[in-house]
């Protein structure tokens, strides 16, 4: 994918630049917000991330704000230290797709962006149909096959599945799946989601040979095939 | 009679007195200061009951002084036109030679000496009467002339008004005013000696008011300086009489409190940080330099590395906790208020926490109605809600069970928000519970009883709910079982829906029973 990181700590650009380039995307960059406007309204980029609080008069929202009103769609992240409820809304209202705050893992602003970068891609047609390698999820009758056997899940765990599935073959934080199945915007101390995940896999991958969700370590987990 | 005042007169008294009691040092900067000037709020107090008092009293005093003068002239007039209409009636009965006999009859019965008559024929030859000749300036009948008479040798000021008769005979009476005008003198005197000492007075009442004026603030603006230089237990003494002077007194004493509060609640978080934020930092430090010096391969220095990320991970959490808790309190996050449901919301959490209550073998019961509309932050009930089972399910033994529990009812504190009805809603576990003095410092930042040492957590969870129950306008009390311990929340509730949820429950939670609910929604893993 092709990226913008606009940010103007050098340690942190450095890190993200080269964490990203790593995993095999192109990474543009700007140290502040005049630059990173320019290259956002003048270039096609995949997904921009999107610091906050920047130098040169020209703050993260406004070009935000600058871009949407150009009926630019790109998905931007925005990264900031600043983490109230209030500044996220604020973050999100002005055009926003996701929002992380500082100090981040690596890991989960990159599943952030590739999960981003994806929706880009596939938002065209509802899908009605999940499937990943023998795994089958059928929304509208809200029915799970694994290898043609039924699986019984409980609404909760039926979405679950489903967010991981919609982000196979990504990697899909602990925090994503929090905001994203149960809607909380809050660390909840404890390790309720590998509880949830353990049991989900109790029934997906437990009867069955290989399995198809699996840990990441440090990161969360990923749906995948091998 | 009243002259136009300024403030200078009372200006200049005071000083006047300070000259008397020391003259040596007398200086314009001294005076300044002795008066305060005219932006001492206590000398424009005085200045301004004075200035009231005075011009007051002066109009009172010249009331006084037209009633009676006017009254005077009023006697005057209606003796001289009744001795008038008398003596006339007398020449229409008698003719001529009996009005003269009446006016001398009138003149011997005169024993105040101060009644004039002129009888005068038609050439202006005296008939009868006590003045010597007509006076020239009176030539118009029934108009009050002034004169200066001269009478035995007496100058005197009088009254007169002529009367035409018939036959060009013309009458004169008038009233010798000189006893009048002495009156009035001594009146005039009389007010004006007694407005002087009302001047004085106004000095000495003012000087009173601008004193008692210094005293009433002078112990709160010592009280104030005294905090405002660090002596946080000042509080401003109260008279004890209840009046405005002790409410604002009291109103002042309250904010200190709050304030002695809030800096024993930084101070003690200073505290708190110094101490249980250096330990972890202290560890993740320790860990990255033994590894950088000691490290024999990869794996090991990969391990240590990943073991300092998780250690400043939870220095991270336990800061954002303390900002979070911090931004609650200060009480501006309001903007997230909303009307919703409660009840979603909570059997959300409670599905969230089941699997994991299961996984420690125990079971989160949820017994409340199906709908409660509720306004507030969803975002921190939901936070605060979850805060309290993740401890609940910490604390619970093996085959425990946790109820939450949510009822409606009115506020059991009276003095607080009287009759409104409140939400109460309960997390309660079978635990080892809380000793009594843990309780009452439970919700302190950092705080961990002896009990709960050596569990994971960092000891900000239930500041973070008494933080978010405080935000709501509500009260956190904690309350021992037998065995465990209930943390209940009361939550003011919107009025306005009052009537359609009032019949789902009636009764305060703690006075349920578990087994006689019929309508309880049981949710068990």
């Amino acid at each position: 994918m092709r990226i913008l990181l606009v940010e103007d700590d050098p340690t942190v650009r450095g890190f993200v630049a080269k964490g990203l380039s790593e995993t095999g995307h192109l990474v543009e960059q700007a140290d502040n917000g005049k630059d990173g406007l320019f290259l956002a309204v003048s270039e096609k980029f995949d997904v921009i991330i999107l610091d906050r609080m920047l130098p040169g008069g020209i703050d993260g929202l406004r070009i935000l704000e600058t871009l949407r009103s150009q009926a630019n769609a790109t998905p931007v992240l925005i990264l900031s230290a600043l983490a109230d409820v209030d500044d996220r809304v604020a973050g999100l209202k002005a055009g926003g797709d996701d929002y992380l705050t500082k100090p981040f893992a690596f890991s989960e602003l990159l599943a952030r962006v590739e999960a981003l970068g994806r929706r880009g891609r596939n938002e065209a047609a509802p899908q009605t149909r999940l499937e990943i390698s023998g795994l089958e999820m059928d929304l509208l009758s809200r029915s799970v096959k694994r290898d043609g056997q039924k699986i019984d899940l409980q609404p909760r765990e039926f979405r679950l599945l489903e967010f991981l599935m919609r982000h196979a073959g990504q990697v899909v934080t602990r925090t994503m799946l929090l905001e994203g199945v149960w809607d909380y915007h809050f660390d909840p101390q404890t390790n309720v989601i590998d509880v949830h995940v353990s049991r989900l896999r109790q029934k997906v991958d437990k009867p069955f040979e290989a399995p198809l969700i699996h840990t990441v370590r440090n990161a969360g987990y990923m749906l995948r095939a091998d | 009679m009243t002259p136009p005042i300024s403030p200078e007169p009372a200006e200049q008294a005071v000083p006047a007195r300070q000259r008397g009691f020391r003259l040596s040092r007398l200086s314009l900067k001294a005076l300044r200061y002795h008066i305060g000037g005219l932006r001492s709020a206590g000398v424009r107090f005085a200045l301004g009951y004075a200035v009231l008092f005075w011009v007051s009293a002066g109009l009172f005093l010249s009331v006084i002084w037209w009633g009676t003068a006017s009254l005077l002239q009023r006697q005057v007039e209606a003796s001289v036109a009744a001795d008038a209409r008398a003596l006339s009636e007398r020449w229409s009965d008698g003719g001529l030679s009996a009005l003269a006999l009446t006016i001398e009859d009138r003149l011997e019965d005169n024993v105040d000496d101060d009644a004039l008559y002129l009888l005068v024929g038609p050439h202006g030859e005296r008939i009868a009467g006590n003045l010597p000749s007509w006076p020239e300036p009176v030539a118009m009948s029934n108009v009050w002339y002034q004169l200066t008479i001269k009478r035995a040798g007496i100058r005197g000021v009088a009254e007169v008004q002529s009367f035409d008769l018939p036959k060009n005979y013309r009458l004169l009476v008038g009233r010798d005013v000189r006893g009048r005008s002495t009156l009035r003198h001594l009146l005039t005197d009389t007010l004006f000696w007694a407005w002087g000492i009302i001047t004085v007075l106004t000095f000495i009442g003012a000087f009173f008011v601008r004193s008692m004026f210094r005293r009433m603030i002078s112990s709160i603006a010592r009280t104030t300086s005294a905090i405002a230089h660090g002596d946080m237990d000042r509080r401003v003494p109260l008279s004890g009489r209840g009046d405005e002077i002790d409410e604002v007194a009291e109103a002042i004493n309250e904010m200190l409190d709050r304030i002695k509060r809030l800096m024993d609640g930084v101070k003690q978080v200073s505290n708190a940080i110094a101490h249980d934020l250096r330990t972890p930092i202290t560890r993740a430090r320790a860990q990255l330099e033994y590894a950088a010096l000691h490290a024999r391969d990869e794996n090991s220095l990969r391990s240590a590395i990943e073991e300092g990320v998780s250690d400043l991970d939870n220095i991270t959490a336990v800061f954002e906790a303390l900002l979070r808790i911090a931004q609650i309190e200060a009480g501006s996050r309001r903007s997230a208020f909303a009307s919703f449901d409660l009840m979603p919301v909570l059997s959300d959490i409670v599905e969230l926490y089941e699997p994991l209550a299961d996984d420690q073998g125990s079971r989160i019961m949820l017994r409340a109605p199906e709908h409660l509309q509720f306004y507030g932050d969803r975002s921190m009930i939901q936070q605060a809600v979850s805060n309290l089972i993740d401890n609940a399910i910490k604390f619970s033994p093996h085959n425990g069970t946790i109820t939450v529990a949510v009822a409606t009812g009115f506020n059991p504190v009276p003095a607080d928000r009287a009759g409104g009805r409140i939400v109460t809603l309960e997390v309660s576990d079978q635990g080892p519970g809380m000793t009594a003095a843990d309780m009452e410092r439970a919700s302190e930042r950092f705080f961990r009883a002896d009990a709960a040492r050596n569990t994971p957590g960092s000891g900000l969870g239930l500041s973070l709910v008494q933080a978010i129950v405080h935000l709501h306008g509500g009260i956190l009390q904690f309350q021992s079982r037998s065995p465990g311990l209930c943390v209940r929340m009361y939550l003011p509730l919107p009025e306005d829906d009052g009537k359609k949820q009032g019949t789902d429950m009636t009764e305060d939670s703690h006075t349920y029973h578990p087994q006689d609910r019929p309508d309880l929604l049981v949710s068990q893993s």
